[in-house]
């Protein structure tokens, strides 16, 4: 039997190469495999938690370390950020110069081209579920709402918006 | 510009990760660009470019493929522990703060309140890099299948990405 350290490197490692576009793509596969499939946490523990890593300094792949530390401590934080960030470094470590050489060839445009829709639509999916799971009532939607025009077209800077939408929370606001 | 030492590397991208709240990259690129000059603006596009295409944090990649780029696998191993070694002693941290203080009813609320600005955050973000497609009708409807199939359906991942990427490379073909 793999005890839990086990299962986050490897459910991380996977997650690792499938985060094309960024860790924000594979959020709602990551919820379901914590949430559903390992039963570690209930869906609104696993938001509490991303936001906490939105709110931490560094990338956003900190939900990793931290989801990590919240099921198995500080090896389970370890196991998760190494699952998280090792197999794609080992790929960009071994794609980098190739890169570089074929930029101008017109197949690496195509790729490029093709790529990004795929990603915009998970990144959209991963927000639209996201969003889903912190909503629990008008309050709450409301502040999502606010918080999605403010990032759009304004430069309030993200720690504010986070900051605010906790004291809202504290006015027990939901 | 003289190339990064080692040390460099690791003091450059550890600034830059101990600084970046809600976002690594504004703060590297000016780093990277504009204060040290290890790139100029269209070799960094160009790096971020195969950064995104690639699986994995993008800013985790770029450190491993300029770290690279200057001094091999040592470059890359030293430019990403730089960047995550303060910022995941930090996360682990605040999980143990949460774990501790996050039963308190205050706590628990501040935390309802802050998930749904994060949501918004990442919603807002979302959209923003949508806004390019805008008038790709091709690639409006593959990123509207994807939606549809993780959203909708909650497919897995994988066979969704498996079955959408090859179309829509095939799609994107001479444009």
């Amino acid at each position: 039997m793999s005890g839990p350290v086990t299962q986050l490197g490897l459910l991380y490692a996977q997650l690792s190469l499938l985060a094309v576009g960024g860790v924000s793509s594979v959020l709602p596969e990551m919820q379901r495999q914590v949430v559903e499939v390992h039963r570690w946490m209930g869906a609104g523990h696993f938001a509490a938690l991303y936001a906490l890593a939105q709110a931490a300094p560094g990338p956003n792949m900190l939900v990793s370390t931290i989801v990590g530390a919240q099921v198995a401590g500080v090896p389970g934080a370890l196991a998760a950020s190494l699952g998280m960030v090792g197999p794609s470094s080992l790929l960009t470590w071994g794609t980098a110069s190739a890169w570089h050489r074929f930029r101008d060839r017109p197949w690496r445009r195509a790729v490029q081209a093709g790529l990004v829709p795929v990603t915009v639509g998970l990144v959209i999916a991963a927000a639209g579920l996201l969003a889903v799971s912190t909503t629990h009532g008008v309050g709450t939607a409301l502040v999502t709402l606010a918080a999605a025009a403010l990032v759009l077209g304004t430069r309030t800077h993200p720690l504010l918006l986070l900051a605010s939408g906790g004291v809202i929370g504290m006015l027990g606001v939901s | 510009m003289p190339p990064p030492r080692l040390r460099d590397l690791f003091t450059g991208f550890f600034l830059a990760g101990i600084m970046g709240v809600g976002g690594v990259l504004p703060i590297a690129r000016r780093m990277i660009v504009e204060e040290r000059r290890w790139l100029t603006p269209i070799e960094f596009n160009d790096l971020l470019a195969l950064c995104q295409f690639l699986p994995g944090p993008n800013i985790c990649n770029l450190s491993v493929a300029l770290g690279a780029r200057f001094h091999g696998a040592a470059g890359a191993l030293v430019a990403i522990a730089g960047l995550l070694a303060a910022p995941i002693g930090i996360a682990i941290g605040l999980a143990g703060l949460y774990g501790r203080y996050g039963d308190l009813p205050v706590v628990q609320h501040a935390f309802i309140g802050l998930a749904a600005a994060a949501s918004g955050l990442v919603l807002g973000t979302a959209l923003k890099i949508a806004w390019p497609l805008r008038r790709n009708r091709a690639g409006l409807g593959v990123a509207a299948l994807a939606v549809l199939a993780v959203a909708g359906l909650r497919l897995p991942l994988l066979p969704t990405m498996l079955a959408l990427a090859p179309f829509s490379v095939w799609l994107a073909r001479g444009r």
